[in-house]
């Protein structure tokens, strides 16, 4: 009995600390009862909301991604879905020409490296060229938009990698379902199989990234976000250890590219455009940017929100869509600054601080307010 | 050693006994020039090991530039920094910190954000030392055990100041400099303050103080660089620097 309770405070003490929001026993036990919810889901609702939510499930890997670096290490990139977008052409380029499990199981392996590997020499540039604060926003923006005319310019015949078209505006077609095995056998996910491969790549990408925010590296990465003159000051290679985290980042938005991929079996240049590269600072900015869980959850009912918005709700046309995330955006911006699960946070936080305090008032509080 | 009678024309005897084995940092020739302005000009200066030097000087007698040149914050336009047998002149920062540097500038940049002990540990640990051992003793040391998991943004001036102090020598650096140490401080924080670098020195740590307050220096130095106009002036024992009429008009006389 001791030894697994050992266990269990062994794994909280790494994924637990003062950079991460939910260190108690009551978030656990929730985290646990909402990852079990997301599993049920499937068997309790239609495979059309199935399939929708899996779409989520797959953009909230690049809200993870922005939140890890943005909310972390200072690095606001506008460009994540470059990285995403690179991987989701690289998977379905490898993959329709090797269409067997191990080919595709090889366009995986190969997708999410050449987008980390896109994530890496990008982040070189910038972070040894001294790119600092707003020129890295603009510099990540700009890489995602020329990357946007340039595949909407790929329409000829003559743009093919192999058998794969890529398509042009019109995009590329024909991308093989996700596949794990070997030779011709092997595991394909699609609907709910897709669903639960993201699911549990989630989970994982999230607990994985705790353990690494609470770690000595995740520290330095705050630090560096707080003061990055100081912090070199004080031995730190400051523009290496962003060229990890942005490596890191882009490693993560590379695996959302794949899933989304998979997902349509289809890319196009829109993935790459302005729209869809505002969305994920949209997600972090309202789920709290120094929120992984945060992140999830805003893109999750952002986009759900968007899905329902696009039929139409009752008067209002699916072009106001748009209109209202970036209201929400603004809202949340003027009223709650650091984002939902932060705001929620500070506000548990001092109810409980009245409560006790309400317990024992004889204590006096030291509160020095200026 | 011979090179440093250039500019200083009454070199005390300190500079001949402390032999080359000694000597923990030198410039040589170091030369700092913004447009027209030379900032620092042609210094040689040498720091001992286990010496606590003050540097003094007139503003804009280069000064912090010639600290940030020790700590690559800005790169000499010509001469060498050597450190502990090191030419750090082509080094970033972070590799010149490494070699066994540490510093503090003049205004406080503890990280607002974190508690003290987080501010501890981001320079804590990048070392090999116990980690609850050294907080432990660096809190006590600094006079901020109380405040432990106090955000920094809370503290006093006198606090962040120590607290940065603390940071500092977390990496038990052979060479510590301060720039302004005890700027903004009332009379008893820079009591404490000079007790803590004493007993850092007791401790075997070398100090390199940028300072004004020539009580505070009195205090803790047992050796003063006078700077004017990028170059040495004067250098030696603080009664001698004192006395000097030259650094009394240049530079203590404005306080007369």
């Amino acid at each position: 009995m001791s030894d697994a309770a050992d266990t269990v405070s062994r794994i909280r003490g790494r994924l637990e600390g003062p950079n991460t929001y939910g260190n108690s026993r009551a978030f656990w036990v929730g985290f646990a009862v909402l990852v079990t919810a997301l599993a049920a889901y499937p068997q309790m609702t239609d495979p059309y909301t199935v399939i929708q939510t899996a779409r989520y499930f797959a953009v909230a890997f690049l809200a993870l991604s922005l939140c890890f670096i943005w909310g972390y290490a200072g690095v606001l990139s506008f460009g994540q879905v470059a990285f995403f977008g690179v991987a989701a052409y690289t998977f379905g380029a490898i993959g329709i020409n090797l269409s067997s499990a191990t080919g595709v199981t090889v366009a995986i392996v190969g997708a999410v490296a050449v987008g980390t590997l896109a994530a890496a020499l990008l982040g070189y540039f910038m972070f040894y060229g001294g790119v600092r604060d707003t020129y890295v926003t603009i510099m990540t923006l700009v890489v995602a938009l020329v990357l946007n005319t340039f595949m909407a310019q790929t329409a000829g015949s003559e743009w093919a990698i192999g058998e794969a078209q890529l398509g042009g505006f019109n995009g590329m077609t024909g991308i093989p379902n996700l596949t794990l095995g070997i030779g011709e056998t092997g595991i394909v996910f699609e609907r709910a199989g897709l669903y639960y491969a993201l699911l549990v790549s989630l989970v994982v990408a999230y607990l994985g990234l705790r353990v690494l925010l609470n770690s000595s590296f995740g520290m330095t990465m705050v630090a560096i976000r707080e003061d990055e003159a100081r912090t070199e000051t004080f031995g730190y290679d400051v523009p290496f250890v962003k060229l990890v985290v942005f490596t890191i980042g882009g490693a993560i938005a590379a695996v959302g590219g794949v899933f989304y991929a998979s997902w349509g079996n289809y890319v196009d240049p829109s993935v790459f455009g302005i729209a869809f590269a505002a969305l994920p600072v949209v997600w972090v900015s309202v789920g709290g940017r120094e929120s992984l869980l945060g992140a999830i959850g805003a893109t999750l009912a952002i986009e759900q929100m968007r899905t329902a918005l696009s039929s139409g709700i009752g008067p209002i046309g699916s072009e106001w869509a748009l209109v209202i995330v970036g209201g929400l955006l603004l809202s949340v911006i003027l009223f709650m600054p650091a984002g939902v699960v932060p705001t929620l946070d500070s506000l548990v936080d001092s109810v409980q601080d009245r409560r006790s305090d309400q317990g024992q008032s004889t204590q006096p509080t030291e509160e020095a307010v200026e | 050693m011979s090179t440093q009678d250039i500019n200083v024309k009454q070199q005390p005897a300190v500079a001949a006994t402390g032999g080359d084995t000694d000597t923990l940092l030198a410039t040589e020739q170091l030369t700092k020039k913004f447009g027209g302005l030379t900032a620092v000009d042609s210094v040689d200066f040498s720091i001992t090991e286990g010496e606590i030097r003050c540097l003094i000087g007139p503003n804009g007698a280069g000064k912090s530039t010639l600290l940030e040149l020790i700590t690559g914050q800005l790169s000499p336009t010509e001469g060498n920094i050597y450190f502990d047998g090191t030419d750090l002149t082509g080094l970033d920062t972070h590799a010149r910190i490494d070699t066994g540097l540490s510093v503090k500038f003049q205004s406080p940049h503890v990280y607002e954000n974190l508690s003290v002990t987080e501010n501890l540990r981001v320079p804590l640990q990048r070392t090999d030392r116990d980690t609850q051992r050294v907080l432990a003793e660096t809190l006590d040391r600094i006079a901020l055990s109380g405040e432990a998991d106090t955000q920094a943004s809370e503290l006093s001036h006198g606090e962040k100041q120590r607290l940065e102090i603390g940071m500092a020598i977390t990496l038990d650096p052979k060479l510590m400099l301060l720039d302004e140490p005890v700027a903004g401080m009332s009379i008893d924080e820079t009591d404490d303050v000079a007790k803590l670098i004493r007993s850092l020195h007791d401790d075997g740590m070398t100090f390199l103080v940028v300072e004004h307050d020539m009580e505070f220096v009195r205090r803790i130095s047992e050796r003063v660089t006078v700077l004017d106009q990028g170059s040495i002036l004067r250098q030696g024992p603080i009664e001698d620097i004192e006395s000097d009429d030259e650094v009394r008009r240049i530079y203590l006389g404005e306080d007369a």
